[in-house]
């Protein structure tokens, strides 16, 4: 897709025929692509269209019913702790222990991600310092507002700098300032890293990824750049709505 | 074992952020001290050994230790947390084992703490301490047995109530399997049950302890037994988790 991955090397994030089947519901069917290195993936699809099913896979969360996926190389089945090193996983809705404080939470994080001592307390201050949240590290989560919240999510992701970022709607609830701060984030880390966003903001799409798959009932309709979805005379949400409903008719 | 230890770490401290763990303490001890010294006969019975506190604790973690576990995995559930947790990098083994070990050290605490009956009855005559001990080490068998069994159940519910309930039921099961109403019952009907219902009985081996016999088999039972429910707690959390 673009260049940044280099020539040889395999792509960061490598999904292939992913399959989950809750009963007779398929929520992901058969869905593939690879993300390399410098690419910003927008994940886009109506409520219940398999997008975070399908983060959840990739992040060995919900076991995939068939097909697998890679991180950096490591397959999530056969060695899902090491794939599991080389991510960093927002979760639907960026739950946190609410009895916790800040600084608390995320030692906790750094603790099982192998850092003790100095470089524990570095990583944890990089974090804060990277989603601010330095003027609430003492409180306890349950008292922050939703975007401070999410913004913990956010830096319990981003701790150990991974490869690899799977963030599912890291902007949900955060006011316009602050998501132009995430976004500016994510626009800045894009070069090292590999990162998948899902979201339902549309101009997010345009503002900071570099490619937008759109899923709906468990399959890709399109992937692309943005601005090769659009086609003259038609804003990024017609194109979203024509893709999404026409499948749902179907 | 890192991993493993940061997930107790965070658990045990998680009881003493929230109510939990002084509500949980102060009634073991309230609860141990008063049926000891009513029911029990502390002074009356004029021996200086703690065989009617010992008599109570199996009894009393049937509810309060099924209390600790309903929260274990259901709480997570609920929260959500259990997504990140296990999306963290460690394997579901520490994970499982991490919270044991934190309910674990908490029953030991809440019994360390029942301390002042051990200094009374060696103030008031000469026990025999490595039968105390003994009593001691047979409460955190029986803690641990509990415990593992509530953690399982934990796992295959997201509402806090039916985890408590069935693990008091199935807790009881395994403390009246080997009382004599129903072995006597089962005996006289289908004896084969009533062998295998003494072989599973959590009191009867803690029975032992408490009258200071630590038998090598009644420590690999309560391995087994840990072990065992653990293994079950791993395999429904597997297959549960996302639900």
């Amino acid at each position: 897709m673009t260049a940044h991955g280099g020539p040889n090397l395999p792509a960061l994030i490598e999904i292939e025929h992913l399959t989950r089947r809750f009963g007779a519901f398929t929520a992901v069917d058969d869905v593939s692509f690879t993300v390399e290195k410098g690419e910003v993936l927008g994940f886009l699809g109506p409520n219940g269209a398999g997008k975070s099913t399908t983060m959840k896979m990739l992040a060995g969360f919900v076991t995939p019913t068939a097909g697998t996926a890679r991180i950096a190389g490591h397959d999530i089945a056969d060695a899902p702790v090491a794939a599991k090193r080389a991510l960093g996983f927002l979760p639907e809705g960026a739950p946190t222990y609410p009895e916790m404080t800040v600084t608390g939470f995320l030692q906790f994080v750094a603790r099982i991600r192998g850092f003790r001592g100095a470089t524990l307390d570095e990583k944890v201050a990089a974090a804060m310092a990277q989603t601010q949240l330095e003027g609430v590290r003492l409180q306890p989560i349950e008292t922050l507002s939703k975007g401070f919240k999410r913004r913990v999510g956010l830096a319990q992701a981003l701790l150990h700098d991974p490869p690899v970022l799977v963030l599912d709607e890291p902007t949900d609830g955060l006011d316009p300032n602050q998501k132009h701060e995430v976004r500016e984030l994510i626009r800045r880390m894009a070069p090292e890293k590999a990162i998948i966003i899902s979201t339902h903001i549309l101009e997010e799409v345009e503002a900071v990824c570099t490619r937008a798959i759109i899923i709906a009932r468990g399959r890709i309709l399109a992937d692309a750049p943005p601005r090769d979805l659009l086609r003259p005379g038609h804003t990024l949400e017609q194109v979203f709505r024509e893709l999404t409903l026409a499948r749902e008719a179907a | 074992m890192g991993p493993m230890l940061t997930v107790a770490r965070r658990e045990l401290a998680g009881y003493f952020a929230t109510p939990v763990a002084y509500v949980f303490i102060v009634i073991f001890l309230v609860l141990s001290g008063a049926l000891t010294f009513t029911l029990g006969g502390f002074f009356n019975r004029g021996q200086a050994d703690l065989q009617p506190f010992f008599n109570f604790v199996p009894w009393l973690f049937l509810f309060l230790v099924p209390a600790l576990t309903m929260r274990l995995w259901a709480e997570e559930r609920r929260l959500g947390t259990i997504e990140l947790l296990l999306t963290l990098p460690l394997t579901q083994w520490q994970a499982v084992w991490g919270k044991f070990l934190a309910a674990w050290a908490f029953c030991a605490v809440a019994l360390a703490l029942t301390f002042p009956l051990w200094v009374t009855i060696n103030a008031l005559g000469n026990p025999d301490n490595g039968v105390v001990l003994a009593g001691y080490l047979g409460c955190l068998m029986v803690a641990g047995a509990y415990l593992a069994v509530g953690a399982a159940l934990s796992a295959a519910t997201k509402n806090q109530v039916i985890a408590f309930v069935l693990a008091v039921a199935a807790c009881f099961l395994f403390a009246a399997a080997g009382s004599p109403i129903v072995t006597d019952f089962l005996s006289t009907r289908v004896p084969a049950l009533a062998e295998l219902a003494r072989a599973v009985s959590v009191t009867e081996r803690f029975n032992s302890f408490a009258r200071g016999v630590v038998a090598a088999r009644d420590v690999v039972f309560f391995a087994s037994f840990i072990g065992f429910w653990l293994f079950l707690n791993a395999v429904v959390l597997d297959h549960r988790k996302a639900d």
